[in-house]
């Protein structure tokens, strides 16, 4: 670990913390668990042996709920500011629950955790912040309101309902472990509480960590490789795609959030060769109809023997894809499978999530394509909607945030 | 606007440890010079529970590192007009109360003392203004041998912490039923 590691220092307060058990109460025991722990993962072995022990460092330029390697679950909370909440009641509040997800992202307690016990299994936590237009003007005025922010323009495939979408405030959590989220939920929340309401709470998962090697390309609950084309934080062109680079937002991006239903019972009805045409991507791992491996180049002059392209002109990816190297986004999506309503087996679906520097620029004009033309249309229905600035990182002696306070 | 953050403590301690590392040599200094009590000890952690007016109280966690043991025998602030140090025992009734503890919080050499809910802690007797959640309340602990020790706790909405007050002198009532609920600002629950 490097010196300069963010969450270096809580290590080693609770190591200090450590060091004086007896006669302190349960806390202290619970740092000197944590302190053993760390000891042993100071030695020469640098890797800790158990997936709830890894840290993702919390501070640094960007948030960090971005960039990692995605974690199996996540949960988006979507919080509505109380009237009369002002910029400084703001700044009060997003001190506190920074210094929460700094302290549980690396294992530690947050302050007044009241079940200190439930923190101290980080596995890869990362908590992240967005605001909402509502926020950034209370705070910094409209002046302050990047242009992408606020609700996308109506689609025609939309049938949004107001439950999923938009809000002041989103709280992003992820880990390969609900139960670590659950209580990094809670703790947040009680936070949160005397300034905001919660307006949505969304969940998602992927294959538990373990399950399969690190680096798969996660499958949505069509089944599909879903993921592939997508650029990754070691690409050259990644820092220009996703952060932000206009006054408070340098060095944070845009989010947006789309709660897709994805209709099971319709797909069921669609045999493999249609399904593979909706997307223009074989079911077995995800590689173009006209390729082998999943991340072979596809070839879109390549026909049938009947004269048709091989990959349809009205597929998703033939129509998700364009030659403007700009009009690139990062997705980071997690399946959602929720209790079905009365008389249904299935309510399923896709959290959509995208990060781009500009979603005005770069996402909106793929969803409109997707929304003039794209076969998977047929089986999916966009129900929620929400866009997010998310703002640049901070360091120890700032908050998320605090470059829109100054 | 305050540049102050709440992981302060973080830091402070994070050269503690530095100091703590030069080892054997340090300790014998100090006895020897016999240094301020309160240059040995670190309040980390620290946090006080968020209220309106009344009561309220900080807690954390106080580490002496040093080798005698140090003894804080009252705590200062601008957030309240008096405060005591305050410890949580069984009343005749069974009950748990909170009352001041007689002799202040002794710290063990090289031990730390937790100040939690349900436990010991600092009592802001009378508030003088609200705090609020995200506020930072500054303290001073004073020691046995007059040295100080100042921390800033940030405040924390909280809805624990409800023991009961048995006032210290045995003027009955004066306190009674003067419970923590009290300083329970966030309403709307009960
Ligand atoms: C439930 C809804 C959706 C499903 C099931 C879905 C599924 C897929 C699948 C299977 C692929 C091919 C593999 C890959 O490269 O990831 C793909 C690619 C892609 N999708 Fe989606 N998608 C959905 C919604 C969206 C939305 C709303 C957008 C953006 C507006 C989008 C943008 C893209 C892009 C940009 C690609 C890569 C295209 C390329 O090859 O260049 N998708 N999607
Ligand atoms: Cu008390």
């Amino acid at each position: 670990m490097t010196p300069a590691e963010p969450g270096a220092g809580w290590s080693r307060r609770r190591l200090l913390i450590g060091g004086g058990v007896a006669g302190a109460g349960g806390l202290a025991a619970l740092g000197a668990d944590y302190a053993s722990r760390r000891a042993r993962a100071s030695g020469t072995d640098e890797s800790p042996s158990l997936n709830g022990e890894v840290r993702i460092p919390f501070y640094g330029a960007h948030q960090s709920g971005i960039t990692v390697e995605p974690q199996a679950h996540a949960t988006y909370v979507a919080l509505n500011l109380k009237k009369g909440v002002a910029k400084k009641d703001l700044a009060r509040m997003l001190k506190t629950i920074t210094d929460d997800a700094a302290r549980l992202t690396q294992g530690v307690p947050a302050l007044a955790d009241s079940e200190p016990e439930l923190g101290t299994v980080p596995a890869r936590m990362t908590v992240t912040f967005g605001f909402g237009p509502n926020l950034v003007a209370r705070v910094a005025g409209d002046a302050a309101l990047p242009e992408w922010l606020g609700s996308l323009p109506e689609f025609g495939i939309d049938q949004l309902e107001d439950r999923w979408c938009d809000g002041d405030l989103l709280l992003q959590f992820n880990a390969d472990d609900p139960f670590t989220i659950a209580h990094a939920v809670r703790m947040l929340l009680k936070d949160t509480r005397s300034s905001a309401d919660v307006r949505w709470v969304q969940r998602g998962f992927r294959r538990a960590q373990g399950s399969e090697k690190s680096g798969t390309t996660m499958r949505n609950l069509f089944g599909q490789v879903d993921g592939t084309v997508n650029p990754q934080p070691d690409d050259t062109d990644f820092k220009e795609l996703v952060w932000n680079r206009d006054g408070w937002m340098t060095g944070g991006t845009s989010m947006v959030i789309r709660r897709i239903a994805m209709n099971l019972d319709k797909w069921d009805r669609l045999d493999r060769p249609g399904r593979e045409q909706s997307v223009g991507r074989n079911l077995a791992n995800g590689a173009p109809l006209t390729g082998v491996n999943e991340h072979d180049e596809p070839d879109f002059t390549a026909l049938t023997p009947v004269g048709f392209p091989v990959i349809p002109e009205f597929s998703h990816m033939a129509r998700a894809r364009t030659p403007d190297r700009s009009q690139r986004i990062h997705r980071r999506a997690y399946n959602y499978d929720d209790a079905p309503e009365p008389g249904k087996i299935s309510n399923s679906g896709l959290l959509f999530v995208s990060y781009q520097a500009d979603a005005t620029a770069q996402f909106v004009p793929i969803q409109q394509r997707l929304d003039e033309l794209d076969l998977l249309n047929e089986w999916t229905t966009p129900i929620g909607s929400a866009v997010f600035a998310i703002p640049p990182g901070c360091d120890e002696n700032g908050f998320i945030g605090d470059t829109l306070f100054d | 606007m305050r540049k102050h953050t709440l992981i302060s403590t973080a830091i402070v301690s994070t050269s503690l440890l530095l100091l703590s590392a030069c080892g054997g040599g340090a300790e014998a200094e100090s006895t020897e010079t016999s240094a301020p009590v309160a240059d040995s000890v670190e309040v980390t952690d620290a946090w006080v529970k968020a209220a309106d007016d009344g009561m309220s109280a900080a807690f954390g966690s106080i580490e002496n590192t040093g080798s005698t043991d140090a003894t804080v025998v009252s705590a200062e602030s601008q957030a309240s007009t008096a405060l005591e140090l305050h410890e949580t025992v069984e009343n005749e009734s069974g009950e748990m109360v909170m009352r001041e503890k007689e002799n202040g919080f002794t710290i063990t050499a090289g031990q730390s003392l937790a100040l939690e809910p349900g436990g010991n802690h600092i009592m802001l007797m009378d508030l003088t203004d609200p705090i609020k959640a995200g506020d930072e309340v500054e303290f001073t602990l004073t020691f046995s041998d007059d040295s100080t020790l100042e921390f800033s706790a940030p405040v924390k909405d909280y809805e624990g912490a409800n023991e009961n007050y048995e006032s210290g002198d045995d003027e009955a009532g004066e306190h009674e039923g003067h419970d923590m609920e009290d300083m329970d600002h966030s309403g709307g629950s009960k």
